[in-house]
């Protein structure tokens, strides 16, 4: 049985960290992502973990020291939010390109400029061609739960690719919710030990991050694809593990009253949840209206939500982060995409919303949800797929 | 994961080390570097005097030294930078020009 405890979704993630209790954590402060890292280098002084704790002077070489702890051996994490994930950038395609398992806790904030601070997804959204897994979090609950599974698939041989697990700042980051963490024990054991193959610090010679000729390069990134490929089994199968231990199930997606949905919004993160309780209102008025909430970005289940979406007949994608390519966010693309194979489609349009922390409301998705009725009565394939909610203004 | 050792340009995809690892030492002796040259030096080893000037300047280690006397290039290496045609004090020993390829 779990241990219920009130954290708020930092807190969770710090205690998630202290039970894996990594041997190095590199981390600079950025809001709102600060907290974690100052619950987790309490636990340092208070010698409650043995992990070499890394403070760092900027962001940039936050990933580069756990570049170097992870191919040294060492088990390693960090945590960021917005310009700092953006100062990673470079050293992001260098992890997973030289292929080193680690965890970042991603904050959600909004990518200046202006300056905001507040949440949206510009930062882990604009990072997700870096070749790193990405789980996305609807609460405090999941955060926690991604956060101890994300070790077993990061490290698996058929992976070894480093790991984003994603919660909405000051949202989810910031409130406080009842949670059952697993017990210390119960976690050491699940995640196990890591044990690389191979090591800088003992296990024979080894060279990391040498020139790659244009002899080797095209090699070196198709297997870096082939493992992104993998991952999507690897982390059924750690999903189902963690299930048997926790009761908790998790998938690449969560189908939220789907089976007849004729109506449907695909979203990530806290809004899932907002917009379930609007499904919930047009359900209790006998409306066949569903959530597809994704969890798994990176690698994109593309066949799986193809499928799941394939009865439907109007399709909203909703994008906390906007591509500023006049033609619609990143979520709403790749769905877009995965459903041009389906026999028959279902309409898909585009829905930008709640950027740099405006409130989303469930007023928003009963909009969202009446709109995707209008299309449905048009009888006729709308142009009109790069929408925004929430605008004033705009509706 | 698989590691194997040396790298050669007939191995598929999977049949080279992740992310490029290199999982022994001295590996760069394999790979021909000398590729890149467009002026080449000539080793004249009647008029070399073996005063031993050039091979420490040499950037890359392309002139073998065995039993105190030095051979002539190794070209696999050499790049033609010309810093030992510069640094050799008798004339002739060593010479300089295009390379014909
Ligand atoms: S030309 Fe340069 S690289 Fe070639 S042998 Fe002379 S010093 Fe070495
Ligand atoms: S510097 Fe000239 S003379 Fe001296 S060892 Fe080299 S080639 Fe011979």
């Amino acid at each position: 049985m779990g241990i219920r405890r009130l954290l708020s979704g930092n807190e969770a993630t710090a205690t998630a960290m202290k039970q894996i209790n990594p041997d190095v954590v590199a981390a600079y402060p950025i809001t709102p992502s600060t907290e974690v890292v100052h619950y987790f280098s309490q636990y340092v002084a208070d010698g409650e973990v043995d992990t070499e704790f890394v403070a760092v002077e900027s962001e940039h070489s936050a990933m580069s020291a756990c570049i170097g702890a992870s191919a040294a051996g060492g088990r390693t994490a960090t945590v960021t939010s917005a310009c700092g994930l953006a100062l990673m950038w470079e050293l992001l395609y260098v992890a997973s390109g030289q292929r080193l398992p680690m965890t970042l806790a991603v904050i959600n904030r909004a990518l200046s400029g202006p300056i905001n601070i507040n949440n949206d997804h510009s930062d882990s959204m604009g990072a997700r061609d870096s070749g790193w897994i990405q789980l996305y979090s609807e609460n405090n609950q999941e955060a926690y739960d991604n956060y101890v599974m994300s070790w077993r698939i990061s490290e698996h041989k058929d992976v070894l690719l480093p790991v984003m697990v994603c919660q909405d700042g000051f949202i989810t980051s910031h409130a406080v919710e009842n949670i059952e963490l697993i017990e210390d024990e119960k976690v050491k054991e699940f995640v196990g030990e890591f044990k690389p193959e191979r090591h800088l610090i003992d296990g024979g010679p080894l060279s990391v991050g040498p020139y790659d000729t244009p002899h080797f390069y095209f090699e070196h990134q198709y297997q870096r694809a082939q493992a992104m490929k993998r991952a999507k089994q690897v982390i059924l199968d750690v999903s189902k593990e963690f299930a048997a231990m926790t009761g908790r199930g998790y998938g690449l997606f969560e189908e939220y009253k789907m089976a007849d949905a004729e109506r449907v919004i695909v979203v990530l993160n806290s809004s899932a949840g907002t917009a379930k309780v609007a499904a919930d209102q047009l359900r209790a008025k006998g409306e066949k209206v569903g959530v597809l909430k994704l969890r798994v970005f990176r690698p994109f289940p593309h066949a799986e939500v193809a499928k799941a979406l394939s009865n439907a007949k109007a399709v909203a994608v909703m994008d906390k982060c906007d591509s500023f390519n006049g033609m619609g966010g990143p979520v709403f693309v790749d769905v877009r995409t995965a459903c041009y194979d389906l026999a028959t489609r279902p309409q898909i349009v585009n829905y930008i919303y709640g950027l740099g922390g405006r409130d989303v409301t469930v007023d928003n998705f009963l909009y969202v949800y009446e709109k995707l009725t209008e299309i449905i009565n048009s009888g006729t394939n709308t142009d009109d797929i790069y929408r925004h909610v929430g605008v004033r203004g705009v509706n | 994961m698989i590691y194997v050792k040396g790298v050669n340009q007939d191995q598929k995809w999977d049949e080279i080390n992740v992310g490029g690892n290199i999982t022994e030492g001295g590996t760069a002796l394999d790979v021909n570097t000398g590729d890149w040259r467009i002026m080449i030096p000539r080793f004249h080893e009647d008029k070399c005097k073996q005063c031993m000037l050039c091979f420490p300047v040499c950037p890359d280690s392309a002139i073998p030294v065995q039993n105190e006397k030095r051979l002539d290039f190794n070209f696999k290496h050499c790049k033609g930078c010309g810093v030992c045609f510069k640094v050799c004090p008798f004339e002739g020993a060593i010479t300089w020009e295009k390379e014909d390829k």
